[in-house]
């Protein structure tokens, strides 16, 4: 079990044939993700190694019964390949594309609201169930099938490093999910943990939050009155000033809230398992899930 | 991004929203041809800097002569002008707006922003204007109106009525603000903005509605089809070495604390962690680095000088998760670099993924002193001894 995606996803590609899309496309394959269509307006017929690609997204369907998304459009042009995606029916939309404006942000998700699509991201790594499907630019080999562990996060790298120090501590990941660090996001934290509740083989989570926001001030109470699973929390940010954007466009605080104390504080009133300090994220949960 | 009350204002104008008779000055001289043409005193003389609380500061002054035009420019234009906004250093003034003064009879609050949960545009309206209004939020939300709008659907004449009724409105006045709110949503939506804030808005005495200041933020991500707001970027409000970092694709922020550690990272999120942890070992970070996903020789390299520019600066981190980037590169981008910067400070180098022992290998090869961590606690100790003074 894993949630989301596993080896029976049909994956195509928006955005297949740029220098992103093709090189990360190659990389899914080969960790074993099983890519059916690309698509590019303009370049039907063409084949992206032995991947074929279409015009729309409708026509990728018709042909290859593709159910899942990844979209590396250029952030002019990606809420568009959302919509479109989502108008087509497929069922998970995963959104790599960094810098897409807030405004067409809110439309796509006041549009989403009336489709039955799952939006992942814009701005994320994308989502991974270790052994069976990598869509996304993570890199696959630090990941230890089998469980028992979900990891949930706003962040990439950082995302990257508490997987590696699980895998380290000799503990498997379910499926691990990188929501997007931008302000306005399709699926939300509390998305993910109640997959992670309802997935039999999670036994636990770990999720990775930073300022911003309170989607982890929203996702603590929800563990509370939720969650039976043992969570770990991270907050990046701590030493962060107010006022600053730190890289990701959501990582602000202002006007008071948005701050990591109160997200910690949040954390610790919820019977989350905190983590201050990032360098000692296995040893926690080694303790915690063992 | 950030732009002036005045470039606000212009903005104001092409979309038909009343605001005072003005002009930018850039000088004494030309804030009195400005007051001039304004048909009488009294006129307000207001500094021009991206910090909001320049009243209290004493950015904001009222002259009842062309004389007092001249002399309150001449103070403003060239001072320090200390903000809560500011900080402590404060921001040097080299321009005012200088504009009618209004016989005021009411002042608002009126503000729309993009509201991250609901996804909805969020008009905040409130009769307690002219106040920082996140005190007012804080201790009597209930003062404060909300109204939201899904862009899909586009600004309604209910919305309008909504917040006019709210505030309290003649009906005279409630037809000029809804046409007002109108043309502002317009304004927002057309230019992408992540703020456009009136603090105040102000009733007159012959019951007209003027913006009497305007503060406007523009989507950053949003920059490629705003050409015109580019122009109006302001080098003179934005840190030297941010804008220098900006050049090279460096997403670098120096935190302004005097922190001793510098540090490197790629990834914010990894980047904000990395902060976290020098502060966890006893050392204060200097600053905020993203170098992305390349961090070739030569980023690194700008990365450094960069850092070093901070004077405060005792030792650096780097921190490198290498996934699709990988450690051989990243290594020898980091030996080439610290050859060419001339490093005089110690360089802690974690880094972890792909072909990370070939990039260990590199590093220890290099000649250099430069001292590779297994992980980020023992990056961390490493770190704690050079801020102490030890190596």
């Amino acid at each position: 079990m894993s949630i989301f995606v596993n080896k029976d996803t049909r994956l195509v590609v928006q955005g297949i044939t740029g220098k992103e899309g093709m090189f990360h496309t190659q990389q899914c394959v080969i960790y074993g993700t099983n890519v059916v269509a690309g698509v590019t307006p303009g370049k039907a017929g063409q084949k992206m190694d032995n991947v074929p690609v279409f015009n729309t997204v409708k026509d990728a369907i018709a042909a290859t019964g593709a159910n899942c998304s990844m979209i590396f459009v250029p952030p002019p042009f990606a809420a568009d390949a959302i919509m479109e995606a989502a108008d087509a029916g497929i069922d998970l939309i995963i959104a790599i594309t960094e810098g897409i404006p807030i405004m067409d942000m809110m439309k796509v998700k006041n549009f989403l609201a009336t489709k039955s699509s799952r939006l992942i991201g814009p701005n994320c790594p994308g989502v991974i169930t270790p052994g069976e499907c990598k869509i996304g630019i993570m890199p696959g080999p630090m990941h230890k099938p089998g469980g028992p562990v979900g990891v949930l996060s706003r962040s990439g790298t950082l995302t990257y490093e508490v997987v590696h120090q699980l895998t380290m501590q000799g503990i498997g990941q379910t499926t691990c999910i990188g929501i997007g660090g931008d302000p306005i996001n399709g699926t939300n934290f509390i998305d993910v943990l109640d997959a992670f509740e309802k997935d039999d083989e999670t036994k636990g989570v770990v999720m990775v939050g930073e300022i911003g926001g309170s989607a982890e001030e929203e996702a603590a109470e929800f563990v509370k009155n939720n969650m039976s699973k043992p969570v770990v929390g991270f907050i990046a940010g701590l030493t962060a000033p107010p006022g600053r954007r730190m890289g990701h466009a959501g990582a602000i605080i202002s006007g008071g809230t948005g701050t990591g104390e109160a997200k910690i504080e949040a954390f610790n009133a919820c019977g989350i398992h905190v983590c201050k300090n990032l360098g000692n994220l296995g040893e926690l949960c080694a303790e915690v899930f063992k | 991004m950030k732009i002036h009350e005045y470039q606000a204002k212009e903005l104001f104008k092409k979309f038909d929203i009343a605001i005072p008779k003005g002009n930018a000055a850039f000088s004494p001289d030309e804030a009195i041809e400005t007051a001039e043409t304004l048909g009488g005193y009294p006129v307000i003389v207001k500094a021009q800097i991206h910090a909001g609380g320049r009243g209290k500061g004493g950015g904001v002054k009222l002259a009842q002569s062309k004389e007092e035009v001249g002399k309150l420019a001449d103070e403003i234009i060239g001072m320090t002008l200390v903000t809560h906004q500011t900080g402590p250093e404060g921001k040097l003034v080299k321009k005012v707006l200088v504009e009618q003064g209004l016989d005021i009879t009411k002042e608002l609050y009126l503000s729309l922003i993009p509201d991250r949960d609901t996804a909805k545009i969020v008009i905040m309206a409130s009769e307690a204007g002219g106040m920082d209004i996140e005190e007012v939020a804080a201790s009597t939300p209930e003062k404060i109106i909300k109204v939201y709008i899904d862009p899909l659907q586009g600004i309604q004449a209910y919305h309008c009525r909504e917040a006019a009724f709210g505030l309290n409105m003649t009906p005279p006045v409630m037809k000029q603000f809804s046409a007002m709110l109108n043309k502002l949503y317009k304004l927002f939506v057309t230019y992408d903005c992540s703020l456009l804030e009136i603090n105040p808005l102000v009733i007159t005495s012959d019951d007209k509605v003027i913006a009497l200041d305007a503060k406007l933020d523009v989507d950053g991500n949003s920059l490629f089809r705003h050409k015109d707001v580019v122009e109006y970027r302001d080098l003179d409000e934005e840190d030297p070495l941010e804008v220098e970092a900006s050049k090279y694709n460096l997403n670098y922020i120096n935190l302004g604390g005097g922190g001793n550690i510098g540090n490197m990272v790629n990834g914010a999120g990894l980047a904000m962690a990395t902060m976290d942890i020098i502060k966890f070992a006893g050392a204060e970070p200097a600053n905020f680095l993203d170098v992305g996903g390349g961090a070739d020789a030569e980023m690194v390299e700008n990365g450094f000088r960069i850092i070093l520019s901070d004077k405060n600066v005792k030792g650096i981190l780097i921190n490198i998760f290498g996934g699709i980037l990988r450690c051989d590169v990243l290594a020898e981008g980091v030996v080439q670099a610290a050859k060419k910067t001339q490093l005089d400070v110690p360089v802690v180098v974690r880094m972890e993924g792909t072909n990370v022992e070939k990039g260990r290998k590199i590093l220890d090869e290099s000649g250099l002193t430069l001292i590779t961590a297994v992980d980020l606690k023992d990056a961390a100790q490493k770190i704690a001894e050079i801020a102490k003074g030890g190596n």
